[in-house]
């Protein structure tokens, strides 16, 4: 695992640089284990596809005694099952007014709307890193052959509940907000609530399923 | 509790938003820490009114705002320096005065900074707690008053006044008119730029865009050139970074920014001049100058002695820095 600071009060732990299921297994088991521990001085810690960023304040702790904490921690930990994470089943409604640019994808994917629906619905989806704005989950991995880029100008104004294509991840937008992916449906379920703990429906590690409703 | 412990906008100025230390430990589902853009001035003004370091203050941008205070309170404004009046009369900056029920606090010229920050004495301004903390996150719509910035008619809930504290700081730096300097630590990508890319970073100021805002400042200046072009994995990324997008323009992450990032990092702000980028307005100008990890730790204790002085060795609680 390496260690790098990114400024005075962030360390990034990078235990690897691809997206993968196992590699991210790990790194959610490892960065529930830190935040877990309480340490002394960080503030938060932040789990991406390979890496988990730690927050510190500077004087009270530093790279070398956090190190030293994370390989003990991380030398503790059992193996952890890939499938570990909550199974979500998101109800979609595809097409027409919801979903936009379906026809588009399945222009760009040389196919029927009904087989983009088909592909992007059979298969269960992980929750890799949640970003953006609260509670929007990066999902993998989209089937390559419906993995549609972003589209080249972006919405000004992306409906809350609108679920999207971006090439290999799939998302769902919590909240309206300006978006660039290419909207496929949308769903009525809650995807953040700030008035819940926790606020976001979804955690690093779960798993999703879209039901066509 | 008086009856009434509130304050009532009566002109909201350019942007003006309730913020405490920032919302922590919540950044793995992308909820942002927010808190003030410079933290030293809003734990001054805390200080100056008696609070503690966990009370929420007015952050007021560029153009302050009118206010009527609506029961007998103690207020005090740190950082950018304003002109002040209590129903036209003049008040100092960086001490605390008291104001009765009805009368009118009233931001006017600004000589130097871009933001001043108001604090009211007994527990300050007791919007929500939202996962933790009342600061604003404009871009998300949380905290403060409902998850934006305040306008005309709105009352603000504070805190019913307490025990009157006056307090005055001393021998204050106040920030710099206009152009400042900014010490960096090489960034998490600084082996993916050209090597002209940091000689030009450290060499040749650069002007904050007015297309900048409490998420980030967009920095005008010489290209920054990539050697490496490959697609990163978004991981996480602090205040005070500066990230570079395919576009060249760097772009300096402030309060707001988003919790993960996925631009090259060229370089990063030390903690202890964050109060400094805090302070930069559109058409300011930024030197960027080279910094070690162990120049930024003292750099941030020098600080934290600084306010240490200015409040008399009571510095508003020493863990709040991180906001």
């Amino acid at each position: 695992m390496k260690c790098r600071l990114a400024g005075d009060s962030l360390v990034m732990l990078e235990l690897g640089a691809t997206i993968d299921p196992h590699l991210h297994a790990r790194v959610v088991q490892l960065a529930a284990a830190l935040s877990a521990a309480s340490l002394p001085g960080v503030t938060d810690v932040v789990p991406a596809y390979g890496t988990i960023g730690i927050h510190f304040q500077p004087l009270v702790t530093d790279l070398a005694r956090l190190q030293a904490t994370v390989q003990r921690i991380d030398a503790s930990l059992p193996d952890v099952p890939v499938t570990g994470g909550h199974l979500h089943e998101i109800p979609v409604y595809y097409g027409g007014d919801d979903g936009p640019d379906l026809a588009d994808v399945a222009a760009w994917a040389s196919c029927s709307e009904d087989a983009v629906v088909a592909r992007h619905s059979e298969v269960d989806y992980r929750v890799y890193v949640l970003g953006f704005v609260p509670g929007f989950a990066y999902l993998g991995t989209v089937d390559p052959r419906i993995a549609a880029p972003r589209r080249r100008v972006p919405r000004e104004l992306v409906p809350a509940g609108s679920v999207g294509i971006a090439g290999a991840q799939s998302g769902i937008y919590p909240s309206s907000t300006p978006g660039g992916w290419q909207l496929i449906g949308r769903t009525s379920t809650v995807l953040f609530d700030q008035r819940r703990t926790p606020g976001a429906l979804l955690a690093p590690g779960d798993r999703v399923r879209f039901i066509p409703v | 509790m008086s009856e009434m412990s509130a304050l009532r906008m009566l002109r909201p100025g350019l942007l003006t938003t309730v913020q405490d230390r920032g919302r922590w430990g919540h950044q793995a589902v992308g909820i942002a820490e927010a808190g003030p853009m410079d933290s030293f001035s809003h734990r001054l003004a805390n200080w100056l009114v008696g609070n503690g370091p966990e009370a929420a203050t007015l952050e007021c941008t560029l153009i302050g705002p009118h206010l009527e205070v609506l029961c007998d309170s103690t207020l005090a404004v740190a950082g950018a320096e304003f002109e002040l009046t209590v129903d036209g009369t003049h008040v100092p900056m960086h001490a605390s005065w008291s104001v009765r029920a009805g009368q009118v606090v009233a931001f006017g010229r600004r000589h130097q900074g871009a933001r001043a920050y108001l604090a009211v004495g007994g527990g300050g301004v007791l919007t929500p707690l939202v996962f933790g903390s009342r600061a604003t996150h404009l871009p998300s719509g949380m905290g403060g008053l409902e998850g934006r910035a305040l306008r005309a008619g709105d009352e603000l809930p504070v805190s019913p006044c307490g025990d009157a504290v006056r307090r005055r700081a001393g021998g204050l730096v106040l920030p710099s008119a206009g152009r400042a300097r900014l010490r960096v630590m090489p960034g998490a990508e600084a082996a993916w730029f050209a090597d002209t890319a940091w000689r030009t970073l450290t060499q040749v100021s650069f002007q904050v865009s007015p297309r900048s805002n409490r998420m980030g400042y967009r920095m005008e200046g010489p290209p920054l050139p990539l050697r490496r072009h490959d697609t990163m994995l978004s991981e996480a990324v602090a205040r005070g970074t500066v990230q570079v997008p395919p576009s060249g323009e760097p772009i300096l992450l402030m309060a707001d920014h988003h919790t993960t990032g996925g631009y090259p990092r060229i370089a990063h702000v030390i903690s202890a001049d964050a109060c400094v980028a805090g302070q930069l307005g559109p058409g300011d100008f930024v030197e960027w100058v080279a910094c070690g990890a162990d120049e930024a730790l003292e750099a941030l204790r020098t600080r934290e002695r600084a306010l240490a002085v200015q409040t008399g060795g009571d510095s508003a609680g020493g863990d709040a820095w991180a906001t």
